[in-house]
Formats: structure tokens, C-alpha cells, sequence
């Protein structure tokens, strides 16, 4: 349960695949324009509900609420190994000197 | 819907960018762009001031002597340029776009706008936010997110967090030069102005770059650059960079594009879309950007490569990842890597130029979640893509293989010939414009845009209308 004026992240369809313009590859023609934009919930409601919100630029918008509190996914990655000797071979150059 | 918005077009964008593109019109392909610079965007000495109230510019011109070290000792005796690089990343936001986002920010409180809407993926995105929240304007960024199983890129994703942060409303959307539909359908909801990357605003913001390389380096080294060294994608970076050049009478110092070489990648493809290592600066805006600038959100483009580029290369994404390992590692620099495009090429031009000479790089962007290497290449290979070390030009292959180097010495440029480009830009005009007759103006214009001479143009048509 989400309470009024909880951040949260609302999900709607922008073009239906049918709608989309013209000029696409195959693969992007045959799914639909998706949208998803966080901000202020208007009312009480539950995940997969139909739901309003207030924008950090102050619009009102509607969208079926997917998120509560949304987590920024992306982060550091891991170790890479194809890289991690490029430092210390570059330095073992310059050391020669 | 689509189509009643997109038909609306050129009456929202006008109300939207404030700038009434007819007057510069001058017949069929021409139109006057030197009076579309001078009379819709402002000075030189008015930008410096409008960028020194928002704290944008004037950023250091570092020595990169580690690196230029290391690449002498694979240049031949007496070769190996001196490497500087503009740290673009001292801006605000974090980038070079911070100045392409003060003029219009500017412009656009000026002329009472209450807020500003920027569609870009890039770091465009958080120099706008920030530069509204500078100056007390809303603000709403566009950006092409996720595929359609709802994976984001990384970089883009941060981007998106960046400009959250600066207080903007994001928008986020799946793969698809829809994207400015639904721009368009903001701008006429909001009223508000239209931030375009490719407005004079957008254009005359950088030319204070330019402008510095060229002063800095005179007060440093008593001389002007003699290659400065721009990573290439919509334009605008090569146009603005030149013009401030030539505005502070580096005439001589010659401009090299650079782009990351996605060839081979769809742009506008869900599959393609989280395939790709980094989402500017590469080919796929750089070669049709340079050769039909026109295909933008305004009416005309005032980035504009091809009048300005003296050469164009390529270099892989594996090189750029190298590259930044290096710069981080030897220099003490942690920047982002879609940035660091034009110093990958740097270390490999600079093995053919004199010791004495000089390269500027002019820009870095800042870095961190999302953008690293790290995290570029673990997405990556969670998307199947293969990471290995090996030849970086021959082993590369752009949505399939990224190959990284081992040492400075791999690290080289793919030439894209500026000839190949003009014919490109002769196919397009005569594609778009449907007509088989050109009037001189037209044909000078064309000159103009294409920095060649009038018979250059004659020749060129000839050719591509004897084909059409």
C-alpha cells in the first residue's frame, strides 16, 4: 500500500506498436512506446492500480503505479579483468626511466 | 495522436524556441547561417558573461605528460606530441554541455519562459537541469531508456539520477525517435522553451571553448594548438569548438572529429539499444549528423560539422575503455568514458606529429555509477557481448565483440574521409529535395556547408544526379 504523497514511479503505454511511426526497424516496430516517470502520489493506492502524481516539475500526470521509493538500479559494475592490468603495465614503463 | 502532433510541428517548436527560422531563409537548400549566429544567439563577450553567472567555463587546460610520455616510446625519434586536455568535467553538471545549457537556460528566463525541455540521453540532461535550477526555471528531461524488456543503460540511467537530482522531472521511455513526439506534446502542454542541443544557443555556448583552448595555450606556450581534438556526434561540439577558434585567430590550428566507431548498430533498434558501450559520441549520430545536419527537432541545424572539419576518425570502444584506465592510472583522472573519445585518438595521432607540437584535447566528462568502465563492461557482458584483450581495430566488432588493448601501441585511428562525407551530403540534399536543378545560390550555399569550392559542389551533384 502506497499513501498519499509517498515518491513513487507510474508505468503507461505512450504508442500502442500499431500507432508507432513508420520509419522503425522490424524488432522496435512490433512493441509499444514506453513510459515511466517518478513523483508525488496523489491519493492512497496499491501497486498495479491507476493512479495520479505530482512531477518534480509540478505536472500532474496518471499511470499505473509499478514502484514505491525507486531504486536507482545502475552501480559501479564489477572488477573487469580484460582492464586491470593496463595501470600497473603502463606504470612499470614509466618507472624505467 | 501521433499524427496531429507531429503535424502541429513547426507551430509548437516556433512558439517553443522563439526563433522565427524563416527570416534566415534564403531559397530551396540555402539559407543565410552566418546572420542565423549573429542575429538569434548573442555575442562572444555576452556568453562569457552569461556563463560566469552560472559558474560554467573558464576550466583547466592539464599537460597530460605521463601520457605523452608513454607514447613516445613508440613514436618514432623526434615524434610524439605534447597532449593537453581541457577538464571539461570542472563544470557544474560535469561536462562541456554545461555551456551549451547556460545560453539557452538564459535565453529562455529572459523571454519569460517558465520552465525548459530538453530531450537527450546524454549529459545534456543534467547541464539543463542545473542550469534551471541556477536560474529559477522548472525543468523536464526526455530520455531514451530502456528496451523493451525494460533494461536501462547504465550511462543513461545515471544520467536520468544526475538530473533528478539538479531537481528536474524525468521522463523515461523505451527505444524510438518517438522520443520527440512526445517532446513536442510536453512543449505544447508546458509552454515551455525548447532546450534543443541544435538552436544558436545551443551552438554559440561552446565557442567560449574554443576560445579558451586558444588563449590558455597562447599565455602558456607563447602559440596557438595545432590540432585540437573533438569527439563528434550531433555537430555541435566540432562547430562551436571551430568557430571560437577562429573567433580568437587560431585560424591555423587544424579540427580532427572523432567518433566511436558503432557502425553496424541501428540507432532507432530495441536489440541494438543495450548493445551498444556508449551512447554519444559514436558514429551512429556522428556520420549522419555531418552529412544531413537539417534532420533535427528546429528548422536548421546551427551545428554544422562538415564547414569546419579538417579531418574525421574512428576509434573503438575497447581503445576509449583502455584509454581511460590509462588516464585514471597515470594521470591521476577518474573521467567518464564516452569523454575520453577524442584523447583515445590523441594517443595515436600524436605518434605521427613532431615532439614540439601540440594536441589539445577539449574535453572530459565527469564520472561514476553507471558510467564506468566497469560498469559499461559488465552490462555488457550480461548482454552477451564478448570482452576479451586483443588487436583493438581488428578483433572489434560493434555489438558483438569489444577488444581491448594491452598496450599504448595498439591504440590507433580508423580515417573516415571528409570526401566520403561530402558525397553523402550530396546524396542527402538530392534525396530530401527531390529536384534535379540547382540554382548558384544554392550551389554556394552548398559550398559553404561543405567547405569546398563551387566547382567541388558542380562535380559533385553531377555525379550523384547521374546515379539518381
Amino acid at each position: 500500500m502506497a499513501k498519499r504523497g509517498d515518491w513513487v514511479k507510474v508505468h503507461s503505454i505512450v504508442l500502442k506498436a500499431e500507432e508507432r511511426s513508420s520509419h522503425l526497424p522490424e524488432d522496435t516496430k512490433k512493441v509499444p512506446l514506453e513510459m515511466w516517470i517518478n513523483g508525488f502520489l496523489a491519493e492512497d493506492a496499491k501497486l498495479g492500480e491507476n493512479v495520479e502524481i505530482t512531477t518534480l516539475s509540478g505536472r500532474m500526470v496518471k499511470g499505473t503505479l509499478v514502484e514505491v521509493n525507486p531504486r536507482y538500479t545502475h552501480d559501479f559494475g564489477e572488477p573487469i579483468p580484460e582492464l586491470l592490468r593496463i595501470g600497473p603495465s603502463l606504470k612499470r614503463i614509466l618507472e624505467e626511466d | 495522436m501521433y499524427e496531429d502532433v507531429m503535424k502541429r510541428r513547426g507551430e509548437i517548436v516556433k512558439r517553443a524556441v522563439g526563433v522565427d527560422y524563416s527570416k534566415f531563409e534564403i531559397e530551396g537548400v540555402a539559407f543565410d547561417y552566418e546572420k542565423m549566429m549573429k542575429e538569434a544567439a548573442y555575442s562572444l563577450d555576452e556568453i562569457r558573461e552569461i556563463q560566469f553567472e552560472t559558474q560554467v567555463g573558464n576550466t583547466p587546460l592539464v599537460e597530460l605528460k605521463n601520457l605523452t610520455k608513454l607514447v613516445r616510446k613508440y613514436s618514432p625519434s623526434g615524434k610524439g606530441a605534447r597532449i593537453f586536455l581541457k577538464d571539461e568535467a570542472a563544470n557544474p553538471a560535469g561536462s562541456f554541455k554545461d555551456r551549451r545549457a547556460s545560453v539557452s537556460v538564459y535565453h529562455a528566463k529572459k523571454k519569460g519562459y517558465k520552465g525548459v525541455i530538453a530531450a537527450t540521453s546524454g549529459n545534456y540532461g543534467a547541464a539543463v537541469a542545473s542550469q534551471a535550477a541556477k536560474r529559477g526555471l522548472r525543468c523536464i528531461v526526455v530520455q531514451e531508456t530502456f528496451d523493451s524488456h525494460h533494461v536501462g543503460q547504465p550511462e543513461i540511467l545515471e544520467k536520468g539520477r544526475a538530473c533528478e537530482a539538479y531537481g528536474a522531472e524525468v521522463v523515461q521511455l523505451t527505444v524510438g525517435p518517438e522520443l520527440f513526439y512526445y517532446t513536442l506534446k510536453l512543449l505544447d502542454e508546458t509552454g515551455y522553451f525548447d532546450a534543443s542541443l541544435y538552436t544558436p544557443f545551443g551552438i554559440a555556448g561552446i565557442e567560449t571553448l574554443g576560445y579558451e583552448v586558444a588563449m590558455q595555450m597562447k599565455e602558456r606556450e607563447g602559440k596557438f594548438p595545432d590540432v585540437v581534438l573533438v569527439t563528434h556526434a550531433g555537430g555541435g561540439n566540432v562547430t562551436g569548438t571551430a568557430r571560437g577558434l577562429k573567433l580568437a585567430g587560431a585560424n591555423e590550428t587544424k579540427v580532427v572529429g572523432v567518433s566511436v566507431d558503432l557502425r553496424g548498430l541501428h540507432m532507432a533498434s530495441d536489440r541494438d539499444f543495450n548493445r551498444k558501450s556508449f551512447t554519444t559520441g559514436h558514429t551512429g549520430f556522428g556520420i549522419p549528423f555531418a552529412t544531413f545536419p537539417d534532420r533535427v527537432d528546429v528548422p536548421r541545424n546551427a551545428a554544422r560539422a562538415l564547414r569546419y572539419l579538417d579531418r574525421y576518425v574512428l576509434v573503438t570502444q575497447g581503445e576509449v575503455f583502455f584509454t581511460t584506465e590509462a588516464l585514471a592510472q597515470v594521470e591521476g583522472m577518474m573521467r567518464g568514458p564516452a569523454g575520453n573519445t577524442s584523447l583515445t585518438a590523441a594517443l595515436a595521432m600524436a605518434r605521427e606529429m613532431d615532439e614540439d607540437q601540440i594536441i589539445v584535447v577539449q574535453e572530459t566528462e565527469y564520472t561514476g555509477a553507471g558510467k564506468l568502465p566497469s560498469a559499461q563492461l559488465t552490462f555488457a557482458k550480461k548482454m552477451g557481448v564478448v570482452v576479451k584483450n586483443g588487436d583493438p581495430i581488428e578483433e572489434d566488432k560493434p555489438g558483438e565483440v569489444i577488444a581491448i588493448p594491452e598496450s599504448i601501441e595498439q591504440v590507433a585511428v580508423i580515417e573516415y574521409p571528409i570526401e566520403k562525407l561530402r558525397k553523402s551530403y550530396f546524396k542527402e540534399i538530392v534525396k530530401i529535395y527531390g529536384k534535379r536543378e540547382y540554382s548558384d545560390v544554392e550551389m554556394k550555399f552548398m559550398s559553404e556547408d561543405t567547405h569546398t569550392t563551387f566547382e567541388d559542389v558542380k562535380a559533385n551533384l553531377k555525379e550523384v544526379l547521374e546515379l539518381w
